[in-house]
């Protein structure tokens, strides 16, 4: 852990042009004041990697609305008409990916592995363009792995060196995309002292976490 | 009886006692009601819990405890939450025994569309396409025609959700499994003959001699 930060210089040293993971479902497990940090610096031409792009006025929907996101890698829009409004406007670029895909593609990626063979998408349209890789009889298409500028995390407790817990839904993407920015910045609901978090309770170590966002 | 709630309560007694199930949003969430807590099924979210149990008493509503539909839920006993990579290695690797997944279009391959209409509606396959690959068994519930035509045709016209072949079709006329025989009429919804079910189905079915009506939960 290299030290706590405002959000609003967390916001300051992630450029326009970024690539983010951004955890949570729904908003659920979105690091809410990173998110609003990003959006009262104005950020521009953002690539956001994520489960959903939530609903507007709410975690990522916040910076669809706002015109930050060029470009999203995604399971799902449904549930945001603005995405899918700035989507045939042609204003962002969406890639859609099984949300099964989408965590493994993160997870190769920052596990150092090539990729994923996975059977889902056979035969769709997610195939198109896409390796069939054959294993002891059975297909699987060769999904490639996915790194971006900087994870940011929503966590339920973190102690002061960056060890996280996170609470039931709000788990989802938010351990696994720790793994896979090249700068990581945790936004926790509780902050607590070195000891204070069992090792056996730690899902994501601290090792990990380069910041946590200040309490507002 | 609605049509959903017939389609909900047919469905609910192919839910194994102990399985581990996942219910699509919509429809097949309706399943839910119909399987008694005592066959000990845990309903999954693919958000991240095991053990789906029903709805917090209001004003108790836990932010960081929603379903896929991210509506808020609580817990049986015995829960369990976990992350994506976990929720979809459950999923893929066959560990759900079940899921129950609405459908736009199922054919006669027993292929099932269910994520987009090109142009109209492109919301994003979320968890289908790996539910539908990786489920053990896959129960398609959706209403028999929409807008007048057939959902069960001969080849699906809307983007294919997976290559697998579904298990089991459930409507408000029938109960349809796809075999390598093609679409076989199992079951008619109570009141419904099968030369009504066949009226109302593009595809070709296989009709046995017996084709029972349905018992609902």
């Amino acid at each position: 852990m290299k030290g706590a930060l405002k959000p609003e210089a967390a916001a300051e040293r992630i450029p326009d042009g970024s690539s983010l993971l951004i955890g949570g479902f729904m908003g659920v497990g979105t690091p809410e004041r990173m998110i609003d940090a990003l959006v009262a610096r104005q950020a521009r031409e953002l690539t956001v990697i994520a489960n959903d792009t939530a609903n507007p006025g709410r975690g990522i929907g916040k910076l669809i609305t706002a015109g930050a996101v060029r470009r999203v890698v995604t399971s799902h829009i449904g549930l945001n008409p603005e995405t899918q409004a700035k989507m045939l406007a042609g204003e962002i670029a969406v890639e859609l990916v099984p949300q099964g895909t989408l965590i493994e593609r993160i997870r190769s990626g920052g596990a150092g592995l090539g990729g994923v063979l996975t059977p889902t998408g056979l035969g769709t349209e997610v195939e198109e363009g896409k390796r069939v890789i054959e294993v002891e009889g059975k297909r699987f298409l060769l999904e490639l792995p996915i790194t971006a500028d900087f994870a940011l995390i929503g966590a339920h407790q973190a102690d002061y060196i960056g060890n996280l817990t996170y609470s039931l839904t709000a788990h989802n993407f938010n351990p696994i995309i720790a793994l896979a920015g090249r700068v990581v910045i945790a936004e926790a609901e509780h902050y607590l002292p070195v000891g204070a978090i069992p090792p056996d309770a730690v899902k994501t170590p601290g090792v990990l976490v380069d910041h946590l966002l200040m309490r507002g | 009886m609605n049509a959903k709630e017939l389609i909900a309560r047919r469905i609910a007694r192919e839910i194994a006692p102990g399985a581990l199930v996942n219910l699509g949003i919509g429809l097949p969430s309706l399943v839910a009601r119909y399987v008694p807590a005592e066959r000990g099924v845990f309903f999954q979210a693919e958000n991240g819990v095991i053990g789906l149990g029903g709805l917090p008493p209001e004003g108790l509503e836990n932010p960081s405890l929603t379903d896929a539909g991210a509506g808020f839920v609580a817990l049986v006993p015995g829960a369990a939450s976990i992350d994506s990579a976990m929720s979809f290695a459950l999923i893929r690797g066959g560990h759900v025994d079940a899921t129950v997944l609405g459908g736009l279009q199922v054919d006669e391959a027993g292929h099932l569309a269910n994520w987009m209409v090109p142009g109209k509606m492109v919301p994003g396959m979320g968890g289908a396409m790996d539910l539908a690959t990786g489920a053990a068994r896959v129960i398609v519930g959706m209403q028999h025609s929409a807008k007048g035509e057939s959902k069960i045709v001969r080849r699906c016209t809307l983007p294919l959700t997976t290559l697998r072949r579904v298990d089991l079709v459930v409507t408000e006329l029938a109960v349809i499994e796809p075999t390598d025989a093609g679409l076989v009429l199992r079951e008619r919804a109570p009141g419904v003959s099968v030369e009504a079910v066949l009226a109302e189905t593009e595809a070709a079915l296989v009709v046995p001699d017996e084709v029972p009506e349905m018992v609902l939960a």
